[in-house]
């Protein structure tokens, strides 16, 4: 029985670690679950400035736990997710969203990639219809159509 | 025209290439302020020494001043110090310090070995008012114009060429400004 028990034990320690494994602190949970949800969703998509590739959410940076603490006083507060948004956006910039936001001077950045794509795709679509009008259009010469009856009977004769 | 149509995917390449390698020599941990040009954040901060002044929002209008974020676990803030040291005794212009993510003791003990260059120093244990001003490491510096905006950032700490090349050409300009 032990032995059975202990790979199921092993299991579930994995797993509480791997759902613990993460930098929120037990004393910064906030108690309403609806609102701790909304925090953490948020602080996912919040650049951490000194780690610049994990959000506030993942990163066990200083800074980070700064910023889940702002996030979460002011959710309790009442401030709506995008309010929270705009406020953090005015002090850091554009670059503390993970996710860049779409306006005129990122469009290109969002777009790009389709016009590329649409762009090759037409680049495509000439190439291989002036391939097919030119290999229609050049049809054989006579001296080269004796000399292709010529090679093909030659074929016959050999099989 | 049919050779240079071949050539095409090469130009595009070599343009690109050119384009994302000007990319790379850009330092990626320098994030441009958002509050360039803003007014300073509305802050209020007790001072760090018992003796000394705090510093607010109305502290830094009438005249173009210089907040530098320091901390006294931070070794680029030592590094920069005598920099400071020698601004105060120019009397240049007004610096305030904001005293970032410390502790009292060990900052008040760190300005008594290093010397006190500020006006006026607000303590910021908890990072209130640094994530106002958009801070994200120390040290940085910010120059304040006369009617209170912030008119330039710098991220790390300041040596005698950025000191005379830039800090204090930009505080005589921001002062000639009406």
């Amino acid at each position: 029985m032990r032995a059975r028990l202990s790979p199921i034990l092993f299991a579930a320690t994995i797993a509480a670690f791997a759902v613990t494994a993460l930098a929120v602190e037990p004393g910064e949970v906030l108690k309403d679950p609806a609102l701790e949800a909304r925090a953490r969703t948020l602080s996912s998509e919040i650049r951490c400035l000194v780690c610049q590739n994990q959000s506030i959410d993942e990163s066990d940076a200083d800074l980070a736990r700064d910023m889940r603490r702002l996030v979460r006083e002011r959710l309790a507060a009442g401030d709506s997710d995008q309010e929270i948004r705009d406020y953090l956006i005015k002090r850091y910039g554009d670059f503390v969203m993970l996710r860049p936001p779409v306006k005129r001077s990122t469009w290109l950045l969002w777009f790009g990639p389709i016009l590329v794509l649409l762009g090759a795709a037409a680049v495509m679509i000439v190439y291989f219809r002036s391939r097919r009008r030119t290999s229609a259009t050049a049809a054989l010469a006579d001296d080269e159509r004796s000399r292709l009856d010529a090679l093909l009977a030659e074929d016959d004769d050999a099989s | 025209m049919r050779r240079v149509l071949f050539l095409t995917p090469l130009i595009l390449f070599l343009g690109l290439a050119v384009y994302l390698g000007f990319g790379l020599t850009r330092d990626a941990r320098i994030v441009p302020s958002a509050l360039i040009d803003q007014p300073v954040p509305e802050f209020a901060l007790p001072p760090l020494l018992e003796s000394g002044k705090g510093l607010a929002t109305a502290d830094l209008k009438g005249r173009v001043a210089l907040v530098n974020v320091f901390a006294s676990w931070c070794v680029p803030c030592r590094a920069e110090h005598p920099i400071w040291i020698q601004f105060a005794k120019d009397q240049k212009a007004p610096l305030y310090g904001i005293n970032w993510k410390d502790k009292r003791e060990t900052a008040t003990r760190w300005l008594k070995e290093l010397g006190n260059p500020y006006t006026g120093i607000g303590f910021d244990g908890d990072n209130r008012a640094g994530i106002e001003w958009g801070v994200y490491g120390a040290p940085e510096t910010y120059i304040v114009d006369r009617e209170g905006r912030i008119r330039y950032k710098h991220i790390g700490p300041i040596f005698a060429e950025t000191m005379s090349g830039t800090i204090i050409p930009l505080i005589r300009e921001l002062e000639g400004e009406k």
